[in-house]
């Protein structure tokens, strides 16, 4: 559906993309995860073929983005990760607009968009929130009937009940067998709905892959106090960073083997337990080496 | 308060360029207005017929107000600048004022700034030192400028801060518009009626027969600078009232200001359609939405202002009596009959204000890009150019509507003045005749755009050069080839002059091509630049 390998743009001086890599299936949700200022915006504006690469190729439907985009975005929908609309419009009437310039829309689906969306259709664009101008965008792309819905950022703003309802959406879409690539730097986001995640920093996809093949990605932080010294750790495979001070333990651990350790602390009697996942960033620090460098 | 000095200086920072291009504008049309006006009236006797015939004249004074001291050359010499120089400050006192409280606002950004350790009114004062500082530092150097032009000091500083004036009250009136809705385009808009109201009611008072309402002078702010009647009477005292004036609009200001919401407006937002129209179907229709309201207002102020010229156009040459004044009034118009010059003079300065129309109706490209809001169109199936010749379209054809319902509102007031119906078709005929070239400068703009969105500006640059050629272009006696290079220059100055075909072809032809330029450029280049 989307193919694009060692794509290459830049700005001025600064090199946006570096050699990108990016693919996706027919009827899969990507997770197109990343760090911000990595060059996932600039990747999706090159397949909208509004950027030209400088470097690499890009194809949508097996054809080129930027000689063919009019006839290419009749088949896809786009939500910019900055929703930004015309302040005198309503938001019902920049639903329309955009979906009939992409080809129509389903009436009943839009109704029941609005509705579980929980939109003021009647409002002037100027007075909605973030999130409401967000919704406004979503609902204009997620109630047209197209293939391929590209959808950069698309929770920001959203409140997590609205969160949910978007994950809900995204689901249905999936399982009508339409494609979806999102953007996110958010990790927990790309777990809950994505089929394969292409991981990108400074502009290079440094991973691609199902979530399995990505687990040893999800690993959780725990720290934790307990009552007896907590002894020898290292016979539990898939635990990292170990740090041990008698009955202080701080380590990062993989998902599977959260069990094993948790058994290995109850013997010793828990007093305090923290666990929480990484960050993206603690991610990228520990597994990409060197500082994410100023740029 | 707190705050406000580092607000200050971020709006300084923000209008490095722009308050400087203005004031220097200002200045050099001033000082340059000063300095050929010397040469053209040398002597006392000079002056004198040439005010006594600009007095006699109702249109003229209309326009821009009386001379109260013949023999002044200063007076003579600022006319225009008092008239409709006030005008443009006070306009730019509204772009300043709006640009830093209302549209900070729409787009949020103050809301950034008003989390910080700002108190809620230090935006709000931060722009009206902006504004007042401004027209203050205009004064200064504005007497300066006429001083040194050889113009009486006294008169030179009056003069100066008769402007600064009209700069700080509609400081305060902006400052008060910004309150009243969410939208800063409203705001402006309302700030730019309230000038073209007050304008009008000097211009009534001004010309009311003695027990006529002379006092409709004394309401308005433009009217109480030209009372101060510098380098006439140099009244410094009329000053006080705009000052009064000011402050009470500030303290309103300030009061509505801390009863309302960030964000808000006094006047409640009303819901619209939960559903897009008819319309809302194409980029067209959006285009439509989007300049309909500009483009009725700009409308409604041409349709008057041709009823008001092509009203007394008849009257002209009666209150011309001496050879002096008419070969003054040739000197404005350039063609034979003295009521045909004063209609094809007003025709020019019509076309030069649609001009400005299309310039910053297609300069909408720009902002839709910035704003992106351009990126949404162009993801569906809307292709660039045929986004663009959406906000296109709202230029050329919006200037054709101005146009012709100028000619027509003058036509039909200056038929029915000479009982000629054939005036109508002549006077449409003479303002359609500007289209092409008021095209060319749409054209340049789009041409500029295409390239790179900062330099649609190319078309605002294009207009003010043109404007100074074409008015001080003979006063400072340019070649023929520096002044053709207006497309102005280049337009039969209808009605009087003999019409011809080939000009307006051309011009048309010249818009087509830079056009056409622009749009290529526009389909090579990455959108957002």
């Amino acid at each position: 559906m989307i193919e694009a390998s060692g794509l290459v743009k830049n700005f001025g001086q600064t090199r946006a993309l570096d050699g990108l890599d990016l693919r996706v299936n027919d009827g899969e949700v990507h997770g197109f995860l990343g760090p911000n200022g990595a060059g996932k915006t600039t990747t999706i504006r090159i397949l909208l073929g509004l950027l030209r690469a400088d470097g690499g190729k890009a194809s949508i439907f097996g054809r080129d983005p930027w000689t063919d985009a009019v006839e290419l975005h009749r088949r896809l929908a786009y939500v910019p990760g900055e929703v930004t609309l015309w302040p005198s419009l309503t938001g019902g009437e920049i639903i329309d607009l955009l979906a009939r310039l992409r080809g129509g829309l389903n009436p009943t689906r839009r109704a029941e968009l609005l509705d579980r969306f929980d939109l003021d259709p009647t409002k002037k664009a100027r007075a909605y929130s973030k999130g409401n101008r967000q919704k406004v965008g979503l609902i204009a792309a997620l109630a047209s009937d197209v293939e391929l819905y590209l959808l950069d950022e698309p929770t920001a703003g959203l409140d997590p009940l609205m969160e949910a309802t978007f994950r809900d959406v995204v689901r249905e879409l999936v399982s009508l067998g339409r494609t979806v690539l999102l953007s996110s730097h958010i990790l927990s986001e790309v777990e809950a709905l994505c089929d394969r995640v292409s991981i990108v920093r400074l502009g290079r996809t440094v991973e691609t892959g199902t979530l399995s093949d990505l687990q040893h990605l999800t690993r959780t932080s725990v720290v934790a106090e307990t009552e007896r010294p907590i002894g020898d750790l290292s016979q539990i495979p898939g635990i990292h960073d170990v740090e041990v001070n008698k009955t202080h333990l701080s380590c990062q651990v993989d998902t599977t083997q959260l069990d094993a350790l948790l058994r290995r602390l109850t013997e010793a009697g828990v007093r305090t337990l923290t666990t929480r996942p990484p960050t993206l960033e603690e991610l990228f620090l520990r597994h990409y080496g060197d500082a994410l460098e100023e740029r | 308060m707190k705050g406000t000095v580092a607000l200050v200086r971020l709006a300084l920072r923000r209008d490095r360029v722009m308050i400087p291009v203005w004031l220097a504008v200002f200045i050099s049309l001033a000082a340059s207005s000063a300095a050929a006006t010397a040469s053209l009236y040398p002597t006392v006797g000079s002056r004198v017929l040439a005010a006594e015939a600009f007095n006699h004249s109702q249109a003229l004074v209309a326009l821009y107000g009386h001379i109260y001291d013949p023999t002044s050359l200063g007076e003579i010499a600022m006319l225009k600048a008092s008239g409709t120089g006030a005008i443009f400050v006070a306009i730019f006192a509204i772009i300043t004022m709006v640009r830093h409280t209302r549209a900070e606002e729409e787009t949020g950004r103050l809301e950034l700034v008003g989390s910080t350790v700002v108190g809620r009114l230090a935006p709000l004062t931060a722009a009206l030192l902006i504004a007042i500082g401004a027209s203050l530092v205009l004064a200064v150097l504005t007497g300066a400028s006429l001083v040194a032009a050889g113009l009486p000091p006294a008169g030179s500083f009056a003069f100066g801060f008769s402007w600064a004036a009209i700069g700080i009250a509609f400081a305060g009136i902006a400052a008060f518009c910004a309150q009243l809705t969410r939208a800063a385009r409203a705001a402006t808009g309302s700030a730019i009626a309230v000038l073209g109201v007050v304008y009008v009611l000097r211009a009534v008072g001004d010309t009311a027969s003695p027990g006529g309402p002379r006092w409709l002078t004394w309401l308005s702010p433009i009217g109480w600078s030209q009372q101060v009647r510098s380098f006439a009477e140099n009244r410094w005292w009329v000053l006080l009232i705009t000052l009064g004036f000011a402050i009470v609009m500030v303290a309103v200001t300030y009061l509505v200001a801390t009863r309302r919401d960030l964000g808000a407006g006094l006047v409640p937002d009303r819901p619209g359609p939960a559903q897009g129209g008819r319309t809302l179907r194409s980029v067209m229709g959006l285009s439509w939405r989007l300049h309909r309201a500009s483009l009725l207002a700009w409308a409604i102020g041409f349709v008057l202002l041709g009823l008001v010229f092509g009203g007394i156009a008849s009257n002209v040459s009666g209150f011309l009596d001496s050879q002096q004044a008419r070969d003054m009034f040739t000197k404005l118009g350039g063609a034979k009959g003295i009521t045909d010059a004063f209609l094809a003079a007003e025709l020019g300065f019509v076309a030069t204000a649609a001009a400005a129309f299309g310039i910053q109706a297609t300069m909408r490209l720009r902002s839709e890009e910035n704003g992106q809001r351009a990126e949404s169109l162009l993801a569906t199936g809307t292709g660039r150019v045929r986004w663009a010749s959406s906000h296109i379209a709202a230029a050329i054809l919006g200037t054709a509507v101005l146009a012709v319902g100028t000619g027509l509102a003058a036509g039909v007031a200056h038929a029915s003045q000479v009982h000629d119906a054939s005036r109508v078709g002549a006077l449409v005929g003479a303002a359609v005749a500007y289209l092409p070239a008021v095209w060319v400068l749409i054209a340049i703009t789009v041409a500029g755009y295409g390239f790179r969105p900062r330099a649609a500006m190319a078309g605002w640059i294009a207009l003010a050069a043109f404007v100074l050629l074409a008015q001080f272009g003979p006063l400072l006696e340019l070649p023929q080839w520096v002044m053709d290079l207006s497309p102005f220059a280049h337009v039969p100055k209808l009605p009087g002059a003999e019409f011809s075909w080939l000009p307006l072809a051309l011009l048309t032809a010249v818009a087509a091509g830079t056009t056409a330029v622009g749009l290529a450029a526009l389909r090579r280049r990455d959108i957002p630049a």
